[in-house]
């Protein structure tokens, strides 16, 4: 199980470089849904099968679709990638690499050293537990976040919608 | 030992069912759209013309593979073939009979969904990366539509999961014993064929491609082989859809007297023909209409659905 799960998890982290090192945005998105499916991979492997296969739902099927959709749209020619290029020059690059490796370096610390019980797949999280718990302790959240839907819907809703002129004096407000 | 071989002869049982099956359909797609045309269709090659499918695949196999200069080479090679991946892996999780599925996981129906969600891919990286106007236009059209599609796909589906208590097709089809889900979950099964016959962007609904106005849609600069594996896709992904609709809402491989896989085949079958049959007889819509209808008629009319058989299982548990 753990190396499977090591192989899953690298295949992310690989995938992950991968989408900020492209030139072409439209590579760049496929590797973001390798990694995301790489990440619903290593869920799958933590005993979380339902979020692993709400992971290929929610984000690789849908979420990154839309992303694709926008892309689709604008007009991603030479020139595009060419400044792509020059947003990569190395010299941009040497600050933030060093800030991220002293990151990863504190969270292998505590990981590796300080903390060392973190364990795979205890026990298998079922639909019904997710449920549960969902309407359970977590269900002002769920109240929320559906508020937070609904406002989303209206707001799209009222931007896409057409200014048709029915009776004469409806775009002068 | 012996189990890894039952196991095997499952996985090449199924996969080789699916896929003589989905060749065939071409042929019998094209016989019951001329019998319902009052015309002949294929009938020269062998009996009942059943040889045009081995002809069909020579002549595809033979003709030129041809990649356009312009486009996304890689994306271009790797979209056909995510459509028929996508779709086969999707056939693992249906049950054939007590006891022959590939597997038989407790999020068999997610998994199910999660794999059509993916499918979407294909298509769009076909239009992408050809680097066409026509078939950016048709990978516009094929992701919207899809997208919409997908969500009520899932939604009518919901009551099926809460009368069954389960996500595994499994349970579902053992759930059916005394009763088809169809009866009680009616607006479902025609909420979820509709979907359906959408997410596989058949004739009603097949804007992505529609040949009189995209010359072929996202597929366009596609030839030889790469196409074939596009069409096939397609027929695979009109038999998993049948064999869906059997499974959720006519009692899967339950049934008197013949064998399970033998019911299980002959109502797939008869889906697979309605599918047909709707294509012979349905127009196609304009594309406004088309989503129009997705998001204003169908997708409330799902949620009514889930709300009404959840109160509905909620009131008879009391």
């Amino acid at each position: 199980m753990s190396i499977l799960f090591i192989i899953a998890a690298l295949v992310a982290v690989v995938a992950a470089l991968m989408v900020i090192s492209r030139r072409s945005v439209i590579h760049a998105l496929i590797y973001l849904i390798i990694s995301f499916l790489a990440v619903a991979m290593t869920f799958f492997l933590l005993g979380a099968p339902f979020v692993a296969i709400m992971e290929i739902i929610i984000y690789a099927g849908a979420i990154l679709v839309l992303f694709l959709f926008v892309v689709m749209m604008l007009n991603i020619g030479r020139p595009a990638i060419d400044q792509e290029k020059q947003w990569m020059a190395p010299q941009g690059m040497i600050a933030p690499i060093i800030m991220v490796v002293i990151l990863l370096g504190e969270l292998g610390y505590y990981l590796l050293i300080i903390n060392r019980t973190y364990k795979t797949s205890a026990h298998t999280v079922t639909a019904h537990e997710v449920g549960q718990s969902l309407f359970g302790p977590y269900l002002l959240a769920v109240e929320l976040v559906s508020f937070l839907f609904l406002a989303g819907i209206f707001a799209a809703y009222h931007l896409s919608r057409l200014e048709v002129d029915t009776d004469g004096h409806g775009e002068e407000q | 030992m012996r189990m890894m071989i039952g196991q095997l002869s499952v996985i090449f049982g199924v996969l080789i069912a699916a896929l003589t099956a989905a060749a065939f359909l071409i042929w019998l797609e094209r016989r019951l759209l001329a019998l319902w045309q009052d015309r002949y269709g294929p009938n020269r090659a062998g009996p009942f013309g059943l040889l045009q499918v081995p002809a069909d695949m020579i002549k595809i196999f033979f003709k030129e593979d041809w990649i356009p200069p312009f486009a996304d080479r890689q994306l271009f090679v790797a979209a056909p073939a995510i459509i028929t991946i996508t779709v086969l892996l999707s056939f693992a999780v249906v049950p054939f009979a007590p006891g022959i599925a590939v597997i038989s996981p407790d999020l068999g129906l997610l998994f199910f969904l999660g794999m059509s969600s993916l499918a979407v891919y294909s298509v769009a990286l076909a239009g992408i990366s050809s680097n066409n106007k026509y078939s950016l236009i048709g990978a516009l059209r094929a992701l919207a539509q899809l997208l919409s599609y997908e969500v009520f796909m899932g939604l009518s589906l919901m009551g099926v999961v809460m009368l069954a208590g389960s996500f595994n097709l499994n349970k579902i089809v053992e759930a059916q014993r005394h009763l088809w889900f169809v009866i009680p979950q009616f607006p479902g099964f025609i909420l979820f064929f509709i979907a359906g016959i959408a997410e596989t962007h058949r004739l009603p609904f097949d804007l992505p491609e529609a040949e009189s106005e995209l010359s072929a849609g996202f597929h366009c600069e596609y030839s030889g082989m790469k196409f074939g594996m596009f069409f096939v896709g397609e027929y695979l992904s009109i038999t998993l859809i049948s064999a869906m609709t059997a499974t959720f809402f006519f009692g899967g491989w339950q049934g008197p007297l013949l064998p399970p896989v033998i019911w299980f085949a002959l109502k797939t079958f008869a889906f697979i023909c309605l599918f047909i049959l709707i294509r012979a007889s349905l127009p196609r819509p304009r594309y406004d209409q088309l989503l129009a209808f997705a998001w204003k008629l169908l997708l409330p009319l799902a949620l009514l659905n889930v709300l009404i058989t959840a109160a509905i299982v909620l009131a008879l548990e009391r």
